[in-house]
């Protein structure tokens, strides 16, 4: 199929392109990296009047710490993938970013665009809820800040106004002793994730300071699994706890049956991840 | 790689029409009003027809009652999601889609049967109710000896076949240009076999055959699935026919996803008896064939599975039920091995059944039932004549590549420490059946010395090009370049059956070198006429030229002597002009060579996700002697993908409505390089005593090798918590399933 005609726009400041979305409202869509967009369009899921192509504007291609972790909204999953800084501090991130797709989509999907889509089987907002962090959006002149547990609704829902652009992601400092991973099963290489688990720890000393454990798939939106974060924050991670925060996040998950397996197996499969990825966390202090 | 080859839709012609096929939604309808009237009247569209509006008849086959006949464009009912109703014929692609999607058809639902073992059930929905049950063929076959003794040991299984696309990288299409010289038609088709293609279409338009020329240009795969001759052919083909203008389509992938003939699909109930000692006392199947909506050629391909079921063990008596049923899904038919992969996969599974019901390694239990190679040729209680083979060599082969004993070992620690991942290692010895009809060659010598050959084969990625060169080459002594071979043109060919089956070696290249000896022998009495010798005298320099045996200055090339042969006052008294000769290449009916081979997977599982991750996989294929090795090699490579394919990853999958769950390439698990790994090949050579060139088949042998063998291999990673059997494909769920069954 082909898409609809539409006109496109490429403005060259934030502040055109927010005067643009002010004027089209509904009827634009921002372009970033395309990845999701344009496929919708091209099966008339979407077909809006105008694009914006935000592409030429400077500035918010960086990934850099001040305090915290800023990715801008031309940020590519393939440039977290090969950032070292990223690597070093941001293990769940790196080990998310080249489950991402193939590497034609990484080297030009971003990390916001990929958030506000808010496809359920999407990678980055699990591990956004498991790193707490938040959305930082303009609209006009007006900036605001919304935490990704608010902001992804439901199924391709946000809580982003339809005149409003997120400009980056911030991610809280994870502190010096941290743990991550991302672990996908998928049916295979660059498919979306049948099920997914994302989760960071901060340590401090053998105690779980700050947990985070985001679940991909298994619910209408990215599941942030609360409970299992609360159980382990302040425990050290024994056999039972690690059992627990399992269970927890296998009950915490909400899948359907699909061609991708059936609703108990993804909730198995839960359970599997979140065991192996902690007991991965405590092989590490142990070691 | 260039990227110069030009396929269907490369073809350019001036002011060709576009048809774009309005197709059901429904699986399963009595179709009501189809209402035109807006796409009619929609910018460059030039006409919309439906069944009523052109003059085609259906589509019968011999395999099948009349009954079945498939009608061009469904008329009264739609019997599968994709079936084409009417069709838009516009000046451009884009007019044509957008006028299609105006099209309104009022449809009446009928109630739907997907599976083939409800189909059969009593009270099932009819798709032809006048037929008055969805069983087009059933077939009862019992070998011909009594039998001999009762078994002591029985393993039954219920094996499913499942339904598979072919998805080749092109699709399906057609150029349809009429020609006013003949009043017929110049024909564009991905295709595997033109001469059919011109053969179907010139019939359905009551045209002569020579009025419909069919040309296939580069063709981007077939696997079997363009061996049909489409309505959506032969609707263009009447279009263009009818308008007197070129008219074009090409599938969308959606399209073709649906449209396209599918294979495999069959259900396998199977019981094999054996003594206590693990010789093989008989064999009773119930193979339920899925036809889908049309059953028709595709209803002869199980009786190739009939055939072939014995595989390479002497099985004394042979029971075998054949159910060919309708059901409202996409039809099917070839699929590379077409028959084969099916009986490969029955009898292999059943025997790692039996080998683990008494307790006995599955290799000792295969040894002891091979049919040993002193008893060919071997004829087969399933009626299957073997020609000649060498079962133990090659499995012997294989166990020493794979390092089978090692292999155990390995296994056996990991299931003494609990691994979480196990280690599975599966085998398969296959036996299949290749080269059925007939093909022509001419082979003709040209004054500047160069040759062309002709062929009724139709190469699309199988390099006959090259093989049938080296032919001609070698035979001749003409330089590989300065050899043309001549191809996949009804106007420029002989008749020939295409490519298909594994078929075009053996047959074509055997014309093909029957042809080169003949033009080497007119050579030869030529250069003796002009030299006036006798022809014994004739010798063949390494140069290429001819000379008088001891005689050094006489010599003439081979430009020369063609000058000569179109010269009649130079040709010896009754040879014909031209240096040229023609040879025609078949094997008698019932004749068939038979290739065989034996494979060894190792899989590793996570014992709790179902993981497969393929370990290794060695394959050892036995395709007689072989021409060219890099050939050889590239079609087992792509044979072992495919079948791997089948064992892990694909599966065509409908709703109980008949909607097709995963007719796109995003949710068709179709493996990549990305989910495969490096294949380790080996070969032994025992010629075939069938045709001049020692060939057999070997573009089917790496999935009919493979599948069975990948897995076995997955099975006996789990067999020691108890499982017996899982269906293909090996998805993590079932695996994890059949797990948790068991140790539950």
């Amino acid at each position: 199929m082909f898409p609809r005609s539409f006109d496109y726009l490429a403005p060259e400041s934030l502040d055109d392109a927010l005067s643009m979305l002010a004027e089209h409202g509904e009827d634009a869509k921002v372009l970033a990296g395309g990845q999701s967009l344009i496929p919708l369009m091209k099966l008339r899921f979407a077909a809006p009047d105008y694009i914006i192509d935000i592409n030429r504007i400077t500035g918010l291609g960086s990934v850099h710490e001040n305090g915290s972790l800023s990715v801008g909204a031309l940020v590519r999953t393939h440039d977290i993938e090969r950032s070292e800084l990223i690597r070093r501090r941001y293990p769940a991130m790196a080990a998310a970013a080249p489950l991402i797709s193939d590497p034609l989509v990484r080297n030009l999907g971003t990390v916001v665009g990929s958030l506000c889509h808010a496809d359920p089987q999407g990678d980055w907002a699990s591990v956004m809820l498991a790193m707490n962090a938040d959305i930082v959006c303009r609209n006009g002149a007006a900036e605001r800040r919304i935490p990704v547990s608010e902001f992804v609704q439901g199924p391709f829902t946000t809580t982003l106004d339809p005149t409003e652009i997120a400009t980056e992601v911030d991610i809280p400092d994870p502190g010096a002793d941290t743990f991550g991973t991302y672990m996908k099963l998928e049916r295979k290489v660059g498919d979306f994730a049948s099920v997914g688990v994302a989760v960071h720890l901060s340590f401090d000393g053998r105690k779980v300071e700050r947990a985070g454990i985001g679940l991909t798939a298994v619910g209408p939106a990215n599941i942030k699994a609360t409970e299992a974060e609360q159980l382990l924050a302040g425990a050290e991670l024994d056999g039972g706890t690690i059992a627990r925060a399992a269970d927890l996040c296998a009950e915490a998950a909400d899948p359907h049956s699909d061609l991708r397996g059936s609703a108990d197996y993804k909730r198995a499969m839960v359970r599997v991840f979140v065991s192996r990825a902690l007991n991965a966390a405590a092989a590490g202090k142990a070691a | 790689m260039t990227g110069a080859a030009k396929y269907t839709e490369d073809v350019s012609v001036e002011g060709a029409l576009h048809a774009v096929f309005v197709r059901s939604f429904m699986a399963h309808a009595r179709i009501g009003d189809i209402d035109f009237g807006s796409a009619v009247g929609m910018p460059g569209v030039v006409g919309v027809f439906g069944a009523g509006d052109l003059d085609l008849g259906p589509e019968n086959s011999d395999e099948v009652p009349d009954v079945f006949a498939r009608p061009m464009l469904a008329n009264e009912t739609v019997r599968f999601v994709g079936e084409p109703i009417a069709v838009v014929v516009a000046d451009t692609l884009a007019e044509a889609m957008d006028a299609a999607a105006l099209v309104l058809v009022d449809y009446d639902p009928l109630p739907v049967v997907v599976d083939p073992e409800e189909a059969l059930a009593r009270g099932a929905p009819l798709l032809f109710p006048e037929h008055g049950s969805n069983v087009a063929v059933e077939r009862n076959f019992t070998s011909r000896a009594p039998r001999e003794r009762e078994p002591e040991v029985v393993v039954t299984g219920r094996f499913l076949n499942q339904r598979l696309s072919a998805v080749p990288m092109e699709t399906n299409g057609a150029l349809a240009v009429p020609d006013p010289d003949t009043g017929g038609l110049k024909m564009w088709i991905p295709c595997q076999a033109p001469h059919w293609m011109s053969r179907e279409i010139s019939k359905a338009l009551g045209l002569e055959e020579k009025q419909v020329h069919v040309v296939a240009p580069a063709v981007g795969g077939g696997f079997g699935a363009k061996i049909a001759t489409y309505p959506e052919q032969i609707v263009v083909a009447a279009i263009a026919h009818r308008l007197g203008r070129p008219v074009r389509y090409l599938e969308a992938r959606s399209e073709s996803m649906v449209a396209m003939t599918q294979g495999r699909g069959q259900v396998q109930h199977v019981r094999l008896g054996a003594t206590k000692e693990g010789m093989i006392t008989d064999l009773e199947v119930t193979n339920i064939a899925d036809q889908g909506a049309y059953p028709g050629e595709g209803s002869s391909l199980s009786t190739l599975t009939r055939q072939m079921a014995s595989g390479v063990y002497r099985i004394p008596y042979i029971h075998y039920r054949t159910f060919c049923v309708a059901t409202n899904t996409t039809p099917t038919f070839a699929y590379r091995g077409a028959g084969r992969p099916e009986a490969a996969a029955l009898i292999e599974r059943a025997m790692d059944m039996l080998a683990q019901e008494l307790l006995m390694d599955p290799v000792e239990l295969r040894r002891k039932n091979f049919i040993p190679k002193e008893a060919f040729p071997y004829k087969t209680a399933s009626r299957a004549r073997y020609d000649i083979g060498d079962y133990e060599a090659t499995l012997d082969k294989a166990l020493e590549m794979a390092g089978y004993e090692k292999l155990r070992k390995q296994q056996q620690e990991r299931r003494a420490a609990g691994d979480v991942k196990q280690l599975g290692i599966g085998l398969s010895c296959y036996v299949e059946l290749t080269g059925f009809g007939t093909d022509s060659s001419t082979v003709e010598v040209h004054e500047d010395g160069s040759v062309s050959a002709t062929t009724g084969t139709s190469p699309h990625g199988q390099g006959h090009e090259t093989a049938w060169a080296q032919l001609v080459s070698a035979r001749l002594n003409i330089p590989h370049e300065r050899v043309q071979i001549v191809h996949s043109d009804t106007r420029l060919t002989a008749k020939g059956d295409g490519t298909m089956g594994s078929r075009s070696l053996q047959i074509g290249g055997s014309a093909v070198h029957g042809a080169s000896v003949g033009v080497l022998e007119k050579a030869k009495l030529l250069a003796s006429h002009l030299f006036e010798v006798s022809v014994e005298d004739i010798v063949q320099h390494d140069d290429g030229r001819f000379g008088i045996a001891g005689v050094p200055d006489s010599v003439v090339g081979w430009g020369e002597l063609a000058s000569a042969a179109s010269d009649p006052a130079r040709l010896p008294e009754g040879m014909d002009p031209g240096l040229s000769a023609k040879d025609k290449f078949g094997y008698d009916d019932n004749t068939m060579s038979y290739p065989f081979g034996a494979h060894i997977a190792v899989a590793e599982v996570d014992t709790e996700t179902g993981q497969v991750k393929l370990l290794r996989h060695i394959a050892v294929d036995d395709c007689g002697r072989i021409l060219n090795p890099m050939l050889v090699e590239g079609q087992v490579h792509g044979g072992v993908a495919q079948g791997v394919a089948q064992a892990l990853f694909e599966e065509v999958v409908y709703d109980e409505d008949g909607n097709p769950l995963n007719a796109n390439l995003a949710s068709y698990d179709m493996p990549t390089a990305a989910e495969l790994i490096n294949f380790e090949t080996a070969h032994t050579e025992t010629p075939s005593p069938l045709n001049p060139l020692g060939a057999k088949g070997i573009g089917e042998s790496g999935t009919i090798g493979s599948t069975p063998a990948v897995q076995n291999a997955v099975i006996d990673a789990v067999n020691h918590l108890g499982v017996r059997h899982i269906d293909m494909p090996l998805k993590p769920e079932r695996v994890w399933r059949a797990i948790r069954r068991t140790a539950g």
